[in-house]
């Protein structure tokens, strides 16, 4: 056990010799293998906050239930109850002269609504779903619907359908990114270790002939190939945290314009872990097949 | 104790370096293997340090014939020698120290002993005073007598050696020799190739004399 322990320290040391006594070319590998992480982890930052902000887009995903104008107080009494049992969300009573007196305070529209010979709006409820996930808005409406004295139920669906679609087509083309920059990087650590195992030829030959195991040989270019594949994925997770971080304040400016405020979500601890985790077994992956084919030669 | 019978090996191409010989060496003896250039010494050299495997015949090497031996059993079968080559084969990307710590790294011993370890094989040598200098900078008999450290740097039961005084002048052959000498003297088995005679009458050795691939 001990004497394992010492091996797997020792290949560890000899990967981070390796990655110190080349700082060039390091420099240069970490660099390609940050930029092809980075592109992908920066789509999915932009996706990430795109989603939160489609959640946050107030009158979005609201559902407008407008009752038939002959409803009486007990019949919108129980269409309170069964919000409160459908268990809905937020809901707001829009009592049909409020409604009336909003449309008269609107410009131009004062003279219009002297003009009705009577009110010709509805009471309603403007109900603000707990549950925002289309599907989940989709069926409520439709139960609304059903509900008595309920003359028609309002869900600005297509809008929450369509943003929907562009995030999921999104993330699909996000995944593709993802493996072509995955298989860059497996190629990466596939010629960096396959120079290195020219270079050390005559070490690995040695090392052999003395009574060395495969492991013993492959073991610190597995440790190189993860080292090399993790630290490029932090240095990925750090460009994409900077980039947000340049980005927050003409964003915030931008949101402010509109009225609302918006501040973009950078990648926390568990998505830098996750892309450091990702980079370090693609180049673990890349490191296996390269020593694989290189090492063939000294059998 | 090697015990060969009917070992023949012959090269991709055809080429048959050694053609059915038989031997045997004890424990604990010096043997030298002669024989003129091409003979099949370097050959034999490698069979017995499992180096390269036999194409027929046996060679029974520690209770262990090589012939049958799995491919992964073999790195565990040449940690029982001390190998130094004719090319030496030295590290010239690190410290003296660490070319004879690597055969302690392969067996995984913890760095503090492999260490000290090191340093007692450096000193058997002459070269403990040396041992922070690059290969490099060594003398042509000082390089073989660091190769010399590593082979026994693992405490090996057999130590083989192809031409290990080839190149130098006589005055470090006869260091080499003599340290091989003692290292026989204490127990070792000590197979030595090399085609210069003039050390047999010196040493009186068994020998293994190779003609074209044969024992006569």
């Amino acid at each position: 056990m001990s004497a394992w322990l010492a091996q797997h320290h020792a290949a560890l040391a000899s990967a981070f010799r390796r990655l110190l006594a080349t700082p060039l070319t390091t420099f240069l590998s970490l660099l390609v293998i940050g930029i092809a992480l980075t592109l992908p982890a920066a789509g999915y930052a932009l996706l990430d906050n795109l989603r939160e902000l489609g959640r946050n887009a107030s009158g979005v995903q609201q559902i407008s239930l407008f009752l038939s104008l002959d409803a009486s107080k007990k019949e919108v009494a129980d269409i309170e109850s069964r919000l409160r049992s459908a268990a809905a969300g937020k809901w707001k009573f829009v009592p049909r002269e409020d409604a009336l007196k909003r449309l008269q305070k609107s410009e131009g529209m004062a003279e219009i609504v002297a003009s009705l010979p009577r009110n010709p709006l509805p009471d309603a409820f403007i109900v603000e779903p707990a549950n925002t996930e289309p599907e989940a808005l989709e069926i409520m409406r439709k139960e609304i619907a059903g509900w008595p004295k309920v003359a028609h139920v309002q869900l600005d669906s297509a809008w929450v359908k369509r943003f929907d679609a562009f995030l999921k087509l999104g993330k699909l083309a996000l995944w593709m990114l993802a493996g072509i920059f995955a298989a860059g990087l497996i190629l990466v650590t596939f010629n960096t270790i396959r120079l290195q195992v020219m270079a050390q030829a005559m070490e690995i030959e040695v090392a052999r002939m003395i009574g060395a195991t495969d492991a013993f040989i492959r073991r610190p270019f597995y440790y190189f190939g993860a080292l090399q594949g993790g630290l490029g994925g932090l240095l990925a997770a750090l460009l994409v945290g900077a980039g947000l971080h340049l980005l927050a304040a003409p964003v915030a400016d931008l949101a402010a314009l509109y009225g609302g405020s918006f501040s973009l979500r950078r990648p926390g601890l568990l998505e830098t872990g996750v892309l450091t985790a990702a980079g370090a077994l693609l180049g673990w992956l890349g490191a296996q097949l390269s020593v694989s084919l290189s090492l063939r030669k000294f059998d | 104790m090697i015990v060969a019978s009917d070992l023949s090996k012959r090269y991709p191409g055809g080429f048959e370096a050694l053609k059915g010989i038989d031997f045997r060496i004890a424990a604990g003896q010096l043997v030298f293997i002669t024989g003129h250039s091409g003979a099949g010494k370097t050959t034999l050299v490698k069979l017995i340090a499992s180096i390269e495997r036999p194409t027929s015949g046996s060679l029974i090497v520690n209770g262990q014939n090589l012939s049958a031996l799995r491919r992964s059993a073999l790195p565990y079968l040449r940690r029982n020698f001390g190998m130094v080559f004719q090319d030496q084969k030295l590290l010239f990307d690190r410290s003296v120290l660490d070319n004879v710590l690597l055969p302690l790294q392969i067996i995984g011993l913890p760095r503090r002993e492999s260490i000290r370890r090191a340093q007692a094989a450096l000193d058997k040598v002459g070269l403990l005073q040396r041992e922070k200098a690059r290969p490099i900078a060594l003398s042509g008999g000082e390089q073989q007598r660091l190769a010399i450290a590593r082979a026994v740097v693992n405490r090996p039961t057999v130590l083989i050696a192809d031409e290990p005084t080839g190149n130098l002048d006589s005055e470090s052959a006869t260091e080499i020799l003599e340290i091989f000498a003692a290292f026989h003297q204490v127990g070792v088995t000590v197979v030595i190739a090399t085609h210069d005679q003039s050390w047999v009458a010196r040493y009186c050795p068994n020998v293994l004399h190779l003609d074209h691939g044969r024992l006569p």
